[in-house]
C-alpha cells in the first residue's frame, strides 16, 4: 500500500476533518482576542458545557440507530429537580447517592422512550416529544413550580462547584468508557449494525428492537446524571432548567459527522462536534459580537461545518467509487 | 443412503396473513451437494429459504438436521447450526468495513473486547480463499454488488457454515462474475459443503447443480436430477404450462433510421459511441457489465449529458439538455431500476402510466384531468396485458414482471414514443414473465417502433436482436446480426481487452 499524503488523509476520515476545523476556529479567535486559551478559559469551557459534552454520547448511540431524542433536557430536568428537592426537603444529602437517584430516575425515563419506539413501532420525534412534555410537565409538578436554591443544595454543589474536580472526572470517565465500547465491545457495534441496516441486523440474529431501546435506555441515563450534574455545577435546581438545550446536543452530534439515517459516527467525532458548538458559544462574545446576533451567527456556523461534513462524505464516496471502476 | 442426507424438510406450511406462502413442501439436501430451487417468483422459495435459517417459523412440519429433529428460534439457532444465507438483496452495513461485516454478530474477543487486528487478519485469508482483490477496511458500501457478494460468501465460511443458501446470486452479476462465482461454488462442493441455490437463470443449474427442486405456486413440484431432465420439462414444471416459443421474435423488415447516435463520448465512461436503430428493429446492446452500456444510453437520453458527440432522431439533430426533451422527441428510456427510477410504488398503475403526461391531459394545462388519466391508463395497461384487479392497486403488490409492464405502458402513454430503450427489461423477472414481456417487445416492433435493449443475458440477446452492438470498456467492439452470431463471437469481443483490465484490479 502506498503512503496517503497529507491532504488524502484529511479528506479520508470526517474527524479528522473535524481536527482541521477545530485549529482554523481556534486560530482565528485566538489571533482575534489572545489569550483565548488560557488554562482557565478551557476550563470554564469544559464547565459550561459539561451538560451537552456528557448528553452528546447518549444522543451518539440514539442516532447510530436512526432515531432522535428530543426528551432529553426534560429528563434531565425531571431528575435534577428530584435531586434537588430529596436535599430541599432534608431527605438525603449523600452526594454519591443523589447522583445514582438521578441516574436511576433518567434510565427509568430513557427506558420508557426505548419500549415505546421499539416495540410500539412509534417514530422517535414523536414519542420524545411527548415525553418532553411529560417529564418536564413533572419537573413542574414535583416542585409546585419552586426552586431548590444554592442553600437547600450547598453540600451537594461542593462537587461540582467551580475549581472542583467532579464535573471533569464524570466526564473523562464517560468520553472513555464509550470509547472503548462504541468500538471495542459488541454492545456498542450493535447499535452501529442496526443503524447501518436493520433487516441484515436482524437476520444476522441481532435484537434490533433491544438494541433500540438499549441506545434510548443510555441516552435517559446519561441524561438523568446531567440532572444531578446541572444541580450540583449552577447550585439551583428549578423546572425550567436547561430549557431547549436539546438542539445544542443534537447540533454537536450533527457537526460531529454523525449521520441522521443512522450507522454512522463515533466517540472522538462527537468530542470534537461537542467542542465546536461550546468554542463557538464561547468566542462570540469575546471576539466582539454582541448577544442580539449570536444565535444567528451561530446558526451560520452550524450549517457551514455541516456542509463541509457534506462534502468530505461526498468527496470519501467518490474516491471510493474511484477505486471501484478502475 | 440417508447418512446421506444433511437437510431434510418435510410437510412444510408457511402462513402470512390471507396467504399460504408455503403449502407442505417437501425438500432433501444432500452432504457434499448443490442443489438448486427454482420456480417462478412468488412460487415460495424465499419464504422457503427463510424457514431453513430460523428468520420465519413454520407452521406445520418438521425439519431434520443430520437426521435429527430440530427446531429453530431464531436466526441464531440456524447459524450456530451451521446453516448460512446469501441473500438476494446483499444484506450488508454499508457504513461499516468488510471485517466487521464478515464478522457482525459473532464477533472474536476476549475479555468481551473485540479483537480487530485478529478479525482483519482472518477476514483476509477468508476473502484470499476467494480471490478477492479488496482490503478488508474498505467500506461495505464503497464495494461492486459482486464484491459484496463475496464478502456475503466469507461470512457464511467464518461461521463454519455446512450449509451455504445463495438467494439468486447471479442476479446482479455480468458474465465473468458469474463465472467466478461459480468457481467458488465448486470449491465449496469440494470441501464437503452443501450449496441450496436458487436462479433464474438456466445456466445458473445446468452449470452447479447435482439436483433440481422446483416449486410452484407455494407448493412442491418434484425433485430431479439436472442431467436426467430436459429443459423443456423443467420449465414446464416451473410454469405449469408449456411455453412454445420464448422468443417470438416477429420477422419485421426495418423501415427508416430512426435513432442515430454518432461518436458520443464522455470522459470516464464511453468514447466514440456510434450506432443507429431503425423502425421495427429490436438492436441489442451488449456486453459486460461496466462496460459502459447504460451510461451510453443515459447521456443520450438526456439523463446524463455527453461531452461530444451527436443524437439524431429521424434524421435530425436533437439537442438534449433533460430528460424531457428526449421524451418530448421521442426517445424514452425505460431504466434498469424500475423500483428506483422507474415506478413510484406506492402510487397505484394509473398513475404511474400517466405521470410523464399530466401536464398535457390537464385541463386548461392546470387542473388534473383524472377521468381522462384513468382511462388512458386503462387503455395502455390492456395493451400489455398487466394482470392487476384494478388501476388504483399501488406498484408495490405487483410481481416484477408486471412491473415492467407497467413501466412499457407508461412510455406508450406518450404519444409520439419512437424509439424505446430497455435496460436489463428481464432482471429478477421470472421464466413465464420473461416470455411475455419478450412478446411485447415483439409487438412493439411489429407496430414500427424502434427498439433497443440493454442486456447481459446471453439467451435472450441472440433471440430477440436483429442486431446485437458489443461494447467493451467504453467503446462499442463490434456490431453483429441475426443469424450469424454466436455466444462466444460476442463474449470475445466482450472481453477483447479485459485480461488485461482485471490484472489492474488486483
Amino acid at each position: 500500500m502506498n503512503k496517503k499524503s497529507f491532504w488524502k488523509k484529511i479528506t479520508d476520515s470526517r474527524d479528522a476533518s473535524l481536527v482541521l476545523v477545530l485549529i482554523v476556529l481556534l486560530a482565528v479567535i485566538e489571533i482575534l482576542s489572545p489569550s483565548f486559551l488560557s488554562f482557565n478559559n478551557v476550563r470554564q469551557i469544559f464547565l459550561n458545557n459539561a451538560l451537552t459534552l456528557l448528553m452528546a454520547l447518549g444522543m451518539l448511540c440514539v442516532m447510530l440507530t436512526g432515531g432522535i431524542d428530543i426528551s432529553i433536557t426534560s429528563i434531565l430536568a425531571f431528575a435534577g429537580m428530584t435531586v434537588g428537592l430529596l436535599q430541599k426537603y432534608d431527605v438525603l444529602h449523600n452526594t454519591l447517592l443523589l447522583f445514582v437517584i438521578g441516574a436511576a430516575i433518567g434510565l427509568c425515563c430513557g427506558m420508557l422512550n426505548g419500549i415505546v419506539i421499539a416495540k410500539g413501532k412509534v417514530a422517535p420525534i414523536i414519542c420524545t416529544m411527548g415525553f418532553m412534555y411529560i417529564w418536564r410537565g413533572m419537573a413542574y409538578v414535583i416542585s409546585n413550580n419552586a426552586w431548590a436554591s444554592g442553600k437547600d443544595v450547598s453540600g451537594f454543589s461542593d462537587f461540582g462547584k467551580d475549581g472542583a474536580a467532579g464535573p471533569y472526572l464524570i466526564l473523562l470517565a464517560a468520553y472513555i468508557l464509550f470509547f472503548i465500547v462504541m468500538r471495542w465491545t459488541r454492545f456498542g457495534r450493535r447499535f452501529y449494525a442496526v443503524g447501518s441496516n436493520k433487516e441484515a441486523a436482524r437476520i444476522s440474529g441481532i435484537n434490533v428492537a433491544r438494541t433500540i431501546a438499549a441506545a434510548y435506555a443510555v441516552m435517559g441515563l446519561l441524561a438523568g446524571i446531567s440532572g444531578a450534574l446541572s444541580v450540583s455545577i449552577y447550585a439551583s435546581a428549578q423546572p425550567n432548567m436547561q430549557y431547549g438545550k436539546e438542539m445544542d446536543v443534537i447540533a454537536a452530534c450533527v457537526i460531529g459527522g454523525i449521520s441522521m439515517n443512522g450507522g454512522r459516527g463515533s466517540v472522538a467525532g462527537t468530542f470534537l462536534g461537542a467542542m465546536i458548538i461550546a468554542i463557538i458559544a464561547k468566542a462570540l462574545p469575546l471576539v466582539g459580537i454582541d448577544a442580539i446576533t449570536q444565535n444567528l451567527v451561530k446558526g451560520i456556523i452550524i450549517l457551514a461545518v455541516v456542509s463541509l461534513n457534506v462534502f468530505t462524505q461526498r468527496a470519501i464516496n467518490r474516491q471510493n467509487l474511484g477505486r471501484r471502476e478502475i | 443412503m440417508t447418512e446421506d442426507i444433511i437437510l431434510k424438510l418435510e410437510g412444510i406450511t408457511k402462513i402470512f396473513p390471507g396467504v399460504r406462502a408455503l403449502d407442505r413442501v417437501h425438500f432433501e439436501l444432500r452432504r457434499g451437494e448443490v442443489h438448486a430451487l427454482m420456480g417462478e417468483n412468488g412460487a415460495g422459495k424465499s419464504t422457503f429459504i427463510k424457514v431453513i435459517t430460523g428468520v420465519h417459523a413454520a407452521e406445520e412440519g418438521k425439519m431434520y438436521l443430520d437426521g435429527r429433529e430440530v427446531h429453530f428460534r431464531g436466526p441464531g439457532d440456524a447459524r450456530d447450526a451451521g446453516i448460512a444465507a446469501v441473500y438476494q438483496h446483499p444484506t450488508s452495513y454499508p457504513e461499516l468495513s468488510v471485517t466487521e461485516n464478515i464478522f457482525i454478530g459473532h464477533q472474536l474477543s476476549r475479555g468481551g473486547i473485540i479483537q480487530w487486528d485478529e478479525m482483519n487478519k482472518r477476514a483476509e485469508e477468508l476473502l484470499a480463499g476467494l480471490h478477492a482483490g479488496f482490503r478488508v477496511t474498505e467500506e461495505m458500501g464503497a464495494l461492486s454488488v459482486a464484491q459484496q457478494q463475496m464478502v456475503e460468501i466469507a461470512k457464511a465460511l467464518s461461521m463454519n457454515a455446512r450449509i451455504i443458501i445463495l438467494d439468486e446470486p447471479t442476479a446482479a452479476l455480468s458474465r465473468t462474475e458469474s463465472e467466478e462465482l461459480y468457481h467458488i461454488v465448486d470449491q465449496l462442493r469440494e470441501s464437503g459443503i452443501s450449496v441450496i441455490f436458487i436462479s433464474h437463470r438456466m445456466e445458473d443449474m445446468y452449470r452447479l447443480a447435482n439436483r433440481v427442486t422446483v416449486f410452484r405456486d407455494s407448493r412442491y413440484i418434484g425433485t430431479y436430477e439436472v442431467d436426467k431432465i430436459p429443459e423443456s420439462d423443467l420449465i414446464k414444471a416451473m410454469v405449469g404450462r408449456e411455453i412454445t416459443d420464448m422468443y417470438p421474435k416477429p420477422e419485421v423488415k426495418p423501415g427508416k433510421e430512426l435513432l442515430r447516435l454518432e461518436k458520443l463520448s464522455r470522459t470516464g465512461y464511453f468514447e466514440d459511441v456510434s450506432l443507429h436503430v431503425r423502425a421495427g428493429e429490436i438492436v441489442g446492446l451488449t456486453g459486460l457489465v461496466g462496460a459502459g452500456r447504460t451510461e451510453v444510453m443515459e447521456a443520450a437520453c438526456g439523463i446524463t449529458r455527453a461531452d461530444s458527440g451527436r443524437v439524431y432522431l429521424e434524421g435530425r439533430e436533437l439537442t438534449i439538455r433533460r430528460p424531457a426533451d428526449a421524451m418530448k422527441a421521442g426517445l424514452i428510456l425505460l431504466p434498469e431500476d424500475r423500483q428506483k427510477q422507474g415506478l413510484i410504488l406506492s402510487w397505484g398503475l394509473g398513475r404511474n402510466v400517466t405521470l410523464p403526461i399530466r401536464r398535457e391531459l390537464a385541463k386548461g394545462g392546470v387542473f388534473n384531468d383524472e377521468k381522462k388519466e384513468r382511462e388512458i391508463a386503462k387503455k395502455h395497461l390492456e395493451e400489455v396485458d398487466t394482470k392487476a384487479v384494478s388501476i388504483f392497486d399501488p406498484v408495490s403488490f405487483l410481481s416484477g414482471g408486471n412491473q415492467q409492464k407497467v413501466v412499457v405502458a407508461k412510455a406508450l402513454a406518450q404519444k409520439n414514443m419512437k424509439v424505446i430503450v430497455m435496460d436489463e427489461p428481464t432482471k429478477g423477472v421470472d421464466v413465464g414473465a420473461k416470455a411475455e414481456i419478450y412478446m411485447i417487445m415483439g409487438e412493439l416492433a411489429g407496430r414500427g417502433y424502434g427498439i433497443l435493449m440493454i442486456s447481459s443475458e446471453m439467451p435472450e440477446t441472440l433471440g430477440m436482436c436483429d442486431r446485437i452492438y458489443v461494447m467493451c470498456k467504453g467503446r462499442v467492439t463490434g456490431c453483429l446480426s441475426r443469424g450469424e452470431v454466436t455466444q462466444e463471437e460476442i463474449l470475445s469481443l466482450a472481453m477483447e481487452k479485459s485480461a488485461g483490465w482485471k490484472e489492474e484490479r488486483g
